[in-house]
């Protein structure tokens, strides 16, 4: 037996291991357990009293021998009785005991708080730390009922030692994570925060983990902790290494310590106070600095822990979105650690940018490290790395790169790990859906998907495409043709008949012209993979086959052939048979017309958030969906709503609405504006239509749809009839109060917007606006979010969008009328959809007015609608810019500006504003690399405006000289003093 | 937060568990065979981290042992690697060049050592030298109450 035991040694224990560990098999091994529990049992069954010592080793016997995984039915009694030894090593078995087998026997649970409230008040800092361990190791409700109150107290007596404060605050946390409702905070409050403050770092490592946790439930009451985290966190980033003596961990100054620290911070949004922002910032930034300095050890310990403070820091950066410097540097660090030789670090920044993908301050730097994402597919050893950069090319998609991320991730399907094929093949299919410009291309991707990993598509997925097909007119032919030709391949996986079948069923008639495609040849297609199929698909194929009937009925004769032959018509398969009897019994008897009506094509499906969307989020798990998911279902089914008020407005829209559902994926419904069915010449005519028609009169319109909505309310308002009156006078004449003027800060507000798109307009301490907004060609889609900040309702809500003077004639904006309450916290949405007529310089204004506790709120802002905004990228060599450049040199064509930096000139962010702009910006145009140069052409209704773009930074002297050129001398200067704003 | 430790050998071979969470027997013996296979199956070199349910777990190997832990999603995978080292250099100091074979003779002791470090699955004490000497203390007591014992043993 190896001489191992240290300290005591129980030589009974350790000879009973040695024995255990010298059994030959499990029999063997059970039988001397047995023997022992036998014998134990005697011993605490005995006459004899037995001594601690004894009782203590047969204590420990029985843990040893449940943590075998035996089951132990008795010894808790002497184990309680250990307890109350007042020798050091008995009682710390009897907790040890009682931490890993506690028991619910409510007798031995007040045997045992009695032991622990005695160890608590003993003022032996050594044995409160043992009751204390007990009760955060057992943290039941009894124990809660029993200690919540009195622990605070030792928390923070004066007179209390350091060790003891720290278990408790530890103990004091379980409790308040099983019986939250039995610890009481109140007077304790903000001398727990202050431990924050505490001299010893020990102190203040386990004290913030208990702080973290009651911020996240009770963010008001402790938010004194955030400038206190700051400077403590300053102190530490700023301290020499040698400082901190023992917290120092391998060189890092209390990494533990320092990353609570910026967790606590991430439970609060940035600090309002300038100097701890300041400060913060600062840390922030010595942080990604200290990352790009040389390591003081090549010990992993030393980088581990400098890293995950970085991850940390990253983490609050990104968190609090609003520091686009921060938020690039924090991607480009993240980028280098994609090429890192440790495959720790490389899963990790994969993980962190999938969050900076969702920052619209980061995306486009994010996307610049797509070709390193996809060699991390293609060659990373580790599947769990591979796993997590399918999941960053996932959430960098967008428009500009889903074509290419598809294509990857379907040529990776073909070797990838069978664990994460399913989810894969969700993935795919929803980028492909979200984002096909052209159906043609989606109906591709989803073929290949089931052509790729048949077996890994879900029946979601295979609906979902049957269901884009149907409600869309324009690929249904498209689609007959390309499922046909899968259907060629000798082996086809079985959910492409499913489609297949469905669709030329439905469909087969577009492509029937073609004698390749004859009817006749698309019903033996069909056929001829019959019978390899299983009986629900076979069941399908029945269905497709009486549709041929009714499509084709040339086809009629053979496919009655083919139902009324026996393996059909009794087919020991009860569903099968019946088809095939009905089938056959409804192409005999019924007409052509009853046919043509049964067998109608089916109908558009009703739109509802992606079924595959749904499937993949309940994959994942709740909460591992990121916010921008969440926020496309959220539009999706804002979008939903919005079409369904739209169809009871007018017989018009409703009648264009059946006819060509949005589908779901197109998020802004921009495109499905389009009447594919009403008039496939003229795309777009429709919105154009309503606009034109509604013109001038839309405001009032907006009104009195409003005043219906209220008086529709009144009556449940009618005990305050100051109230009635009020939103009746809304309602029946323009309201009294003139829109305000609008706020000193509007034009701050819109320059914020110029190269964004989405964020927070507007907050004060009542009302948040937030906006999301999309544009193409010269329409766009703006969505505002009213979000009520306060716990109470407003009433008599109501907002008006105005185009004041010549803007009239420039832009059309319509929006729909709001809900007239805003309950407390709650937020509503309002939907504008804008066009852009002609070119134009002012913005539009946004006139909101509401009742907040009696006193009538009136405020009007500009809303972010800047010519910019229909901006079309146009991609160039050197040659062709400058050859334009030069053919815009009359004065008029050319505005100019020279201006001093207003932030930092960091080229990152100077490109992701460009880029944000909204025309391309181009590489390896200007002879000068420092310089940048864009080009893009204004959408209107009217015309196309050419611009172009160059910017010149002095970085020696802080100024930019920015060029704007382009064949319209109101454009020029308007994006001169827009963009002049930005830098 | 940690919700669990486990400690087990190349063989699959169960050394220590603590659970910061209640769990039912049955529950904590299903995560014990998930764990265990799953990080035995590893391809050495691969990260050192997997997603598993609604937690992260950050496993390591040290000699014949490995020390896997199960933190939840927020928590930092990389502070979460030098927990475990921490706790191997603790247990290290004590025993004096830790082999797998003093956990299993001495599995209290490396509770108590662990209990010193971690509660309630939050880092209580970074610092290996106050850790130390709490455990060094506790030893102290032990060898007091061990002469007492006998004393007693002796004249009794």
């Amino acid at each position: 037996m190896p001489a191992v035991s240290k300290g005591d040694g129980m030589r009974g224990l350790a000879v009973f291991i040695s024995d255990i560990r010298n059994c030959k098999s499990k029999e063997a091994e059970i039988k001397r357990i047995n023997k022992e529990l036998a014998n134990i049992r005697s011993k605490f069954k005995g006459d004899k009293a037995l001594d601690g010592y004894s009782k203590k080793k047969y204590v420990c016997k029985l843990l040893f021998i449940f943590l075998l995984g035996h089951d132990i039915d008795f010894g808790h009694m002497e184990a309680v009785n250990l307890l109350s030894s007042n020798k050091y090593t008995e009682k710390q078995i009897g907790y040890l005991f009682i931490s890993v087998l506690v028991n619910s026997n409510s007798e031995l649970i007040r045997l045992i708080n009695n032991a622990i409230k005695n160890d608590l008040s003993s003022r032996n800092p050594t044995f409160m730390c043992l009751a204390l361990h007990c009760i955060a190791n057992v943290g039941s409700r009894e124990m809660a009922e029993a200690f919540a109150s009195e622990i605070p107290r030792i928390l923070v007596a004066g007179d209390t030692m350091d060790s003891v404060k720290q278990s408790a605050a530890l103990c004091l946390l379980r409790l308040y994570k099983t019986s939250p409702d039995l610890v009481l905070m109140g007077e304790w409050t903000s001398r727990v925060v202050h431990l924050l403050n505490d001299q010893h770092m020990g102190v203040v490592t386990a004290a913030i983990s208990l702080i973290t946790c009651l911020s996240q439930k009770n963010p008001d009451e402790f938010k004194t902790c955030v400038s206190l985290a700051v400077s403590r966190l300053s102190r530490i980033v700023s301290s020499a290494s040698t400082d901190l003596q023992d917290y120092t961990y391998y060189f890092v100054p209390a990494p533990w310590l320092s990353c609570k620290l910026l967790r606590l911070l991430q439970c609060y949004p940035p600090p309002e106070d300038g100097a701890v922002k300041g400060r913060l910032v600062e840390c922030l930034e010595t942080i990604l600095n200290k990352a790009q300095e040389p390591p003081k050890s090549k010990k992993v310990q030393h980088s581990n822990a400098k890293n995950a403070i970085l991850f940390e820091a990253i983490s609050l950066i990104i968190h609090y979105d609003s520091e686009p410097n921060l938020l690039v540097r924090a991607c480009n660090q993240l980028g280098q650690f994609l090429q890192h030789r440790e495959t720790n670090l490389r899963y990790l920044a994969l993980e962190s940018m999938c969050t900076l993908a969702s920052s619209e301050f980061s995306h486009e730097a994010v996307k610049t490290h797509i070709e390193t994402v996809i060699n991390a597919l293609k060659t990373e050893r580790d599947v769990s790395v591979r796993q997590r950069a399918a999941d960053l090319l996932y959430a960098m998609c967008d428009r500009s790169n889903a074509k290419q991320i598809v294509a990857e991730m379907l040529s990776y399907l073909e070797t990838a790990d069978y664990s994460i094929r399913e989810e894969m093949v969700l993935k795919v299919a929803i980028l492909a859906e979200k984002y096909a410009v052209d159906y043609s291309w989606y109906v591709d991707t989803i073929l290949n998907l089931i052509r790729i990993a048949g077996d890994y598509v879900s029946e979601e997925v295979w609906y979902r495409v049957i269901q884009i097909v149907i409600n869309r007119d324009d690929v249904q032919g498209y689609a007959a043709k390309t499922v046909f030709e899968a259907l060629q391949a000798p082996a086809c996986h079985e959910n492409m008949v499913k489609v297949g079948g469905y669709i030329l069923g439905e469909f087969g008639n577009l492509i029937a012209g073609d004698p390749r495609s004859s009817p006749l040849v698309q019903f033996n297609l069909l056929h001829s993979k019959f019978h390899l199929c299983s009986v629900p698909t076979r069941a399908l194929l029945l269905s497709a086959y009486i549709k041929f009937i009714n499509l084709f009925p040339e086809t009629k004769a053979t496919i009655q052939e083919v139902l009324r032959c026996d393996s059909q018509i009794r087919n020991s398969d009860v569903e099968l048979q019946q088809r095939a009897v009905e089938y056959l019994k409804l192409s005999s008897i019924a007409s052509t017309d009853v046919l043509a009506t049964v067998l109608e094509e089916m109908p558009p499906f009703p739109e509802r958030e992606s079924s595959i969307l749904a499937k993949l989020k309940k994959k994942k798990g709740p909460g591992a969906v990121s916010v921008t998911e969440l926020d496309d279902s959220k539009r999706e089914g804002g979008e939903l709503n919005g079409g369904g008020e739209r169809s009871s407005d007018s017989a018009a829209m409703a009648a264009s609405n059946a006819s060509t559902p949005s589908p779901s994926a197109d998020l802004l419904g921009i495109r499905s504006s389009a009447p594919m069915g009403a008039a496939p010449s003229a795309p777009g005519s429709l919105l154009v239509d309503v606009f034109s028609e509604a013109g001038p009169a839309a405001p009032a319109a907006a009104v009195n749809n409003d005043g219906f909505m209220r008086e529709l309310e009144q009556p449940t308002d009618t005990s305050d009839s100051l109230l009635v009156e009020g939103s009746g006078d809304a309602d029946s004449a323009p309201p009294s109060e003139d829109p305000a003027d609008p706020l000193p800060e509007a034009d701050e507000l819109l320059n914020k917007f110029v190269c964004k798109n989405n964020g927070v307009l507007f907050e004060n301490q009542l009302l948040q606006i937030g906006i999301k907004s999309e544009y193409r060609q010269n329409l766009g889609k703006m969505y505002l979010f009213y979000g009520n900040k306060t716990s109470v309702q407003f009433a008599s809500f109501s907002t008006t969008v105005s185009c004041p003077g010549e803007l009239q004639s420039q832009l059309n904006v319509q929006s729909k009328p709001v809900e007239p309450l805003v309950e407390g916290g709650a937020q509503i949405q309002q939907v504008l959809n804008i066009e852009c007529l002609t070119d134009f310089c002012e913005a539009p204004l946004l006139n909101i007015k509401f009742r907040y506790g009696g006193a009538l709120q009136n405020l009007t802002l500009k809303l972010p609608v800047t010519i910019n905004k229909f901006f079309q990228p146009t991609e160039m060599n050197s040659q062709d810019f400058f050859q334009r450049w030069k053919q815009l040199s009359q004065a008029q064509q050319e505005a100019q500006k020279i201006f001093k930096a207003s932030h930092g000139m960091d080229t990152e962010v100077i490109k992701a504003k460009l880029l944000g702009l909204g025309s391309a910006l181009l590489d390896d145009v200007d002879p000068n690399p420092e310089n940048y140069v864009c080009a893009g052409v204004i959408q209107t209704k009217g015309q196309q405006v050419g611009c172009l773009l160059r910017l010149e930074p002095n970085a020696q002297a802080q100024m930019y000289r920015l060029t704007l050129r382009s064949s319209k001398e109101s454009v020029s200067k308007r994006l001169c003093d827009l963009m002049s704003q930005q830098f | 937060m940690m919700r669990f430790l486990l400690l087990f050998s190349r063989q699959g071979k169960l050394r220590l568990q603590k659970w910061y969470t209640p769990l039912t027997e049955r529950e904590k013996k299903k995560i014990i065979r998930d764990m265990t296979t799953m990080v035995l199956a590893r391809q050495p070199r691969s990260c050192n981290f997997i997603h598993w349910k609604d937690l992260k777990i950050i496993y390591k190997r040290y000699a014949s042992l490995y020390f896997c832990l199960g933190v939840e999603r927020e928590e930092n995978e990389l502070l979460a690697l030098e927990v475990i080292h921490r706790y191997v250099e603790l247990l290290d100091k004590y025993f004096g060049n830790v082999c797998e074979l003093d956990i299993i003779f001495n599995f209290e002791k490396a509770y108590f050592i662990l209990d010193e470090f971690l509660i309630g699955g939050e880092v209580q004490e970074t610092s290996k030298q106050t850790i130390n000497r709490c455990i060094e203390n506790s030893d102290m007591l032990q060898e007091d109450d061990n002469n007492e014992w006998y004393e007693v043993e002796l004249f009794g």
